[in-house]
């Protein structure tokens, strides 16, 4: 039998590759490792309504479709080696596993502060389910919650929490939340209707301290102390501080893991002299990828939609190879310039984006008004390479046409 | 092909407008449109348009 295509990472780019190779044709064998115990599900409701009901893995899990045939689901299993001569990756039992093509869909980890005693109460980080349902359990009415960054992880916690009745304060190192994914005046905006509905942002500010009691004999956290000496007593603290990539069992294979997995615009893994490693490919936010839509730049992209859009490729690429009748290097040289696509739930707003305003050196409100509906459109060199704006979303999808066709 | 969107859990982002623009549509108030029974060959564009959506809220019922 031939040796299956190995997928390490049974999120939801994981899942896309395998059902994307069965549309491209492939029949053979696919197994599928994750470190999670749980079959892919989607993460963006962990910070919204896994927190506010009491909901499982069920209300969140990826449907999917019986055209995806049979997969080996390697659950609770994560790949700790690869060896890219042997073409073989081990799992934490010491297995190894044979492939003929390889797709890295790891992710990303949140981080976390290492400083603290072993197994404080109260402190938290969100990227899991498993993170979510334990963080949900303290979000109680009167809780005081300490948010510690201000990025959309961050601000869509802090709007659940208030809704569920806690105290909610916000900590990030800015002048407004949300500056650098949508400037400074979006920012201030989104600060302005969170503060309205009760939550407290402490900014241009960082920790210096956790303070750390006991409770029934345990370590738990009881205040933030923050860089200018003001002192915030807390029940909860969640670090939204952001992720980094999973790639710590790579870094003996040879390939470039400098920023997540750099990959070619068809997800071919790269090593350190920039040639393809063969049979590895890269997808999701672990992925380093050009994306000719903005220019030649290897950058991750951790929005959401980004390991679909890349899974589909990979899979396409890889299906080419495998599946006979298809041509290799015609898929390789197929055009490929997915648009990022973004949004986020906050309260009553509805923040919703394309393209790439962190890329911008100027921005501007092309449509609408602050204090209610509008656009913002983010320019390098005078080409918009982003929109986003809260509500208009009819609006928003002609900017991401125009865009596409700006190319 | 029978397609169900689940309201409830819809927030009108649109992300299926571009993937199968011929079965999903924001109207004047930003809200979803669909058509309901498409043709067999809009399957994959509906699949997409399925993976893409954020609240998971779109079904192939057959």
């Amino acid at each position: 039998m031939n040796d299956a295509i190995v997928i390490v990472g049974a999120s939801m780019g994981g899942l896309r590759v395998a059902e994307s190779l069965r549309r491209f044709g492939y029949l053979g064998p696919i197994k599928i490792f994750g470190d999670e115990p749980h079959l892919p599900y989607n993460r963006p409701p962990l910070s919204k309504e896994v927190l506010a009901d009491e909901v499982n893995h069920d209300a969140v899990a990826f449907a999917i479709r019986d055209s995806i045939g049979e997969i080996e689901w390697m659950l609770d299993c994560p790949i700790t080696g690869i060896d890219t001569s042997a073409k073989t990756v081990t799992d934490k039992h010491g297995h190894k596993h044979n492939y003929s093509a390889l797709v890295i869909a790891t992710g990303l980890s949140a981080k976390e502060l290492n400083r603290l005693p072993e197994g404080t109460a109260g402190v938290h980080v969100l990227r899991s389910l498993d993170h979510a349902i334990n963080l949900r359990k303290e979000l109680k009415p009167g809780a005081k919650v300490v948010i510690v960054g201000a990025g959309f992880i961050g601000c869509e916690v802090a709007a659940t929490a208030q809704t569920l009745g806690c105290a909610v304060s916000v900590v990030g190192s800015g002048n407004v939340p949300l500056n650098r994914p949508l400037c400074e005046v979006f920012g201030a905006e989104v600060m302005r209707r969170q503060q309205e509905q009760g939550v407290k942002f402490f900014m241009n500010s960082g920790i210096a301290d956790v303070a750390v009691g006991t409770e029934a004999g345990s370590p738990k956290v009881s205040a933030i102390k923050l860089v200018d000496g003001q002192q915030l007593d807390c029940d909860v603290v969640l670090f939204a501080i952001g992720s980094t990539p999973n790639t710590q069992w790579l870094a003996s294979s040879g390939i470039d893991i400098v920023d997540g997995v750099h990959t070619n615009n068809s997800m071919q893994a790269l090593d350190l002299s920039g040639k393809v490693v063969p049979d590895v490919y890269a997808i999701g936010d672990v992925a380093r990828f050009t994306n000719p839509l903005f220019d030649g730049l290897a950058r991750r992209v951790e929005h959401w939609n980004i390991p679909t859009e890349t899974a589909k490729r990979a899979a396409k690429v890889i299906a080419a190879k495998f599946v006979s009748g298809e041509d290799f290097e015609l898929a390789l040289a197929e055009p490929f310039a997915p648009m990022p696509s973004f949004w986020s739930n906050q309260f009553e707003m509805q923040i919703l984006g394309y393209g790439s305003p962190a890329l911008a050196t100027a921005s501007k409100l092309i449509e609408g008004s602050l204090s209610e509906e509008f656009v913002f459109g983010y320019y390098r060199d005078d080409k918009l390479v982003g929109v986003a704006g809260i509500g208009m979303k009819n609006a928003l999808l002609s900017y991401r046409m125009q865009m596409l066709q700006n190319q | 092909m029978k397609i169900k969107v689940d309201m409830q859990k819809c927030q009108h982002y649109g992300q299926c407008v571009f993937e199968a623009p011929d079965i999903f549509k924001l109207n004047d108030q930003d809200k979803l449109e669909y058509t309901a029974e498409a043709d067999e060959s809009q399957r994959a564009n509906v699949e997409a348009a399925a993976d893409v959506c954020p609240m998971q809220a779109i079904f192939i019922e057959s």
